[in-house]
């Protein structure tokens, strides 16, 4: 029916603008490149979702952020009333300080698990040792992010919370108290700290954050997505040069993100209408309570996402030790692409080594995390001992059973 | 289906595990030991948030504010007119866009109680209802305290029972028990009424539980409205979960 005549467009008003743009602006090579002319696999599993959720979470507290710092007053004598006000007298106030405090904890729920699919398939393997490293420093500026954030509600939990971590500093020898107060501005957590906080939260991280967001998804689409088989889609491609296995992540991928989005924002709004505070574990209960520099609470545990860490912290009898386990946890990860010796990326061809391992890490983290809410009982303590040990084992003896793993053969093609 | 059966089972089964393992850090989490009692409030009930301003104002504000409420803002979600907010909670002058202060010193506060007493605004989220339902029903006599009474919940509490004439006096029964290490512990056994008040136990429970209620009310005035928000959100979600199933599904049928 169609000729190739009826195929060729007719410049219309819409084609003259985009052709004008395109002279000083490559936005149709650019929307190419990281839009409809970028392939994935077409196999991806729904463990792929989650680094386009945490594109959405960040783009929720960028938007919800704004509005809350517009009637947020950063000082430690109206914080805690500013935020009581966001919540009753400004309208919709509750909605943005809901969305952004549970947005908090969804970010870091969604990106443990976009770092969990990457250590299933291998995605921090050659050629995406950089995708890799970018995003574990993503996930640093996000917890630095999130811990300055912490303390601007000005509850006892803020308080206390800010104050255990930054003393932690003091635990570096020599310079370690000089570096606590530097850090506060003051001999504790003060009105300048509060300041200085705010001034980080609000604009220094965000900016770092967002610059390596950008940076880690150029890096990502030079290399290409990884698929679940660990097979690279680029080295089978048809005569046009599209891979052969691969769909263009605008349309295939992206309706497939949009279910993912909506399962995501049932949840999340579930959270914010009908268990804001999450039994306590995404609003402390403390938290309700302003900061009170005499009195110390019962019981200070950091929120959720930190406790594993946390409960690493704790396991160790040193102060210095602890701090500096703690640091390595999160240091040790950022080895991987190095530590990891197999022949085949992904899960689904390891032997039952690395599964074993990947699970006995994946169930540490869990248990660390909880105990990490938990008061330090002696029994609690030994536990985390024994977390700690087999969460440092997971990384320290990959090189060994990653190289000794029964691997099963990778197929040519994806699956 | 037997497929789908045993993965609800199998679910149940980790989440009630899950519960179990946490279910000692969320009673320490709720503030208290033993004593603490389910509330068992009914927010939606207006009646009874309008009981518990009542007592609110005439028993609690003296001593302690609620320095975040606005009164115009308690008539609308309480279902009140301005008239009857001016004529039944306000009493001093304020006007109806004031909050619920009240004219104690701090500092004198302090030097009266040992500590001032603190602003309620927030305690049903701080402390939670069970707390403020079982503290203010654990007064009990204790000649040993300038205030005649102690507190269960609250040991050492600085506070008076301010409820004493409605709900009377009461024992605080304890016994003394020897654990397996031989050391004597005063071990609490129930309550013993001596003077009994104006109300009967049933009646001084629906008082505690409305004052719970409305305290609940006055941690998060939006309680009500984001549940039934989210009822219709979520909804469309649901909806619109459909669609993006059925344009997900035609999208790929190109796909093999």
């Amino acid at each position: 029916m169609s000729t190739a005549q009826d195929q060729v467009k007719k410049p219309g008003r819409s084609d003259g603008l985009m052709v004008w743009i395109n002279d000083r602006f490559p936005l149709t090579q650019l929307l190419e490149e990281h839009i409809t002319k970028y392939y994935a696999s077409k196999n991806l599993t729904w463990w792929y979702v989650f680094g386009v959720l945490s594109m959405v979470v960040l783009v929720i507290q960028l938007l919800t952020g704004i509005f809350l710092t517009m009637n947020y007053k950063p000082s430690a004598a109206e914080a805690f009333a500013s935020v009581e006000y966001i919540m009753r007298d400004v309208e919709w106030g509750w909605l943005m300080r809901y969305l952004h405090s549970t947005g908090a904890s969804m970010f870091f729920i969604v990106v443990y698990l976009h770092m969990f699919r990457g250590m299933m398939y291998g995605s921090y393997r050659k050629p995406r040792e950089l995708v890799w490293i970018i995003g574990m420093l993503i996930y640093l500026c996000l917890a630095a992010e999130a811990f300055f954030g912490y303390l601007l509600p000005w509850g006892q939990m803020s308080y206390w919370g800010a104050q255990v971590i930054v003393s932690l500093a003091g635990a570096i020898p020599v310079i370690g108290d000089g570096l606590v107060e530097w850090v506060r501005g003051d001999f504790f957590i003060s009105d300048i700290t509060l300041n200085r906080f705010f001034a980080l939260h609000v604009i220094a991280v965000p900016l770092i954050l967002v610059a390596l967001v950008a940076v880690h998804i150029i890096a990502l689409h030079h290399v290409g997505s990884t698929s679940p088989d660990g097979v690279e889609i680029k080295k089978t491609k048809g005569p046009d040069g599209v891979p052969l296995d691969g769909v263009a992540f605008h349309p295939f991928h992206t309706s497939k993100d949009l279910i993912a989005i909506v399962i995501f924002f049932i949840v999340f709004f579930a959270i914010i209408f009908f268990v804001p505070e999450m039994g306590g574990y995404f609003l402390e209960h403390a938290n309700f309570e302003p900061a009170n520099p005499l009195k110390t609470p019962e019981h200070i545990a950091p929120v959720w996402y930190f406790t594993p860490f946390y409960a690493i912290l704790r396991a160790v009898p040193d102060k210095l030790g602890g701090v500096i386990m703690m640091g390595g946890a999160m240091v040790l990860l950022f080895f991987l692409p190095w530590l990891d010796r197999g022949k085949v990326a992904s899960i689904r061809y390891r032997g039952w080594m690395f599964k074993t391992a990947l699970g006995v890490f994946a169930i540490s983290f869990i248990a660390l995390g909880y105990l990490g809410t938990q008061p330090a009982t002696d029994t609690y303590t030994m536990l985390a001992r024994i977390f700690t040990a087999t969460y440092f084992a997971f990384f320290l003896l990959m090189p060994i059973y990653t190289k000794l793993d029964p691997t099963k053969p990778v197929p040519d093609r994806v699956t | 289906m037997t497929r789908l059966n045993d993965f609800c089972r199998r679910t149940a089964m980790v989440i009630t595990g899950v519960l179990l393992v946490a279910a000692p850090g969320l009673v320490t989490a709720a503030g208290g030991g033993t004593a603490v009692q389910h509330a068992n409030i009914d927010i939606g009930n207006q009646a009874s948030l309008q009981r518990g301003a009542g007592y609110f104002v005439n028993y609690c504000l003296g001593c302690h504010s609620a320095q975040y409420v606005r009164y115009n803002r308690l008539g609308e979600d309480l279902g009140l007119t301005e008239e009857q907010v001016i004529d039944n909670l306000m009493f001093t002058g304020e006007r109806p866009h004031d909050t619920m202060d009240n004219a104690m010193p701090q500092t004198d506060a302090a030097s009266w109680f040992g500590q001032a007493p603190p602003d309620l605004s927030l305690v049903a989220r701080s402390r939670g209802t069970d707390w403020i339902y079982s503290f203010l029903k654990s007064f009990y006599a204790d000649p040993g305290k300038p205030t005649g009474v102690n507190n269960l919940v609250l040991q050492g509490a600085s506070m008076p029972h301010v409820l004493w004439e409605q709900q009377g006096l009461q024992r605080a029964v304890f016994v003394d028990h020897v654990d397996e290490a031989g050391n004597s512990h005063q071990v609490f056994e129930g309550f013993e009424m001596e003077t009994p008040g104006q109300l009967s136990p049933e009646e001084y429970d629906v008082m505690v539980r409305d004052i719970t209620a409305f305290l609940s009310y006055v941690g998060e005035p939006i309680q009500m409205e984001r549940r039934s928000l989210g009822i219709k959100i979520i909804l469309f979600l649901i909806v619109f979960l459909l669609f993006a199933i059925l344009l997900k599904k035609e999208i790929w049928k190109q796909v093999h």
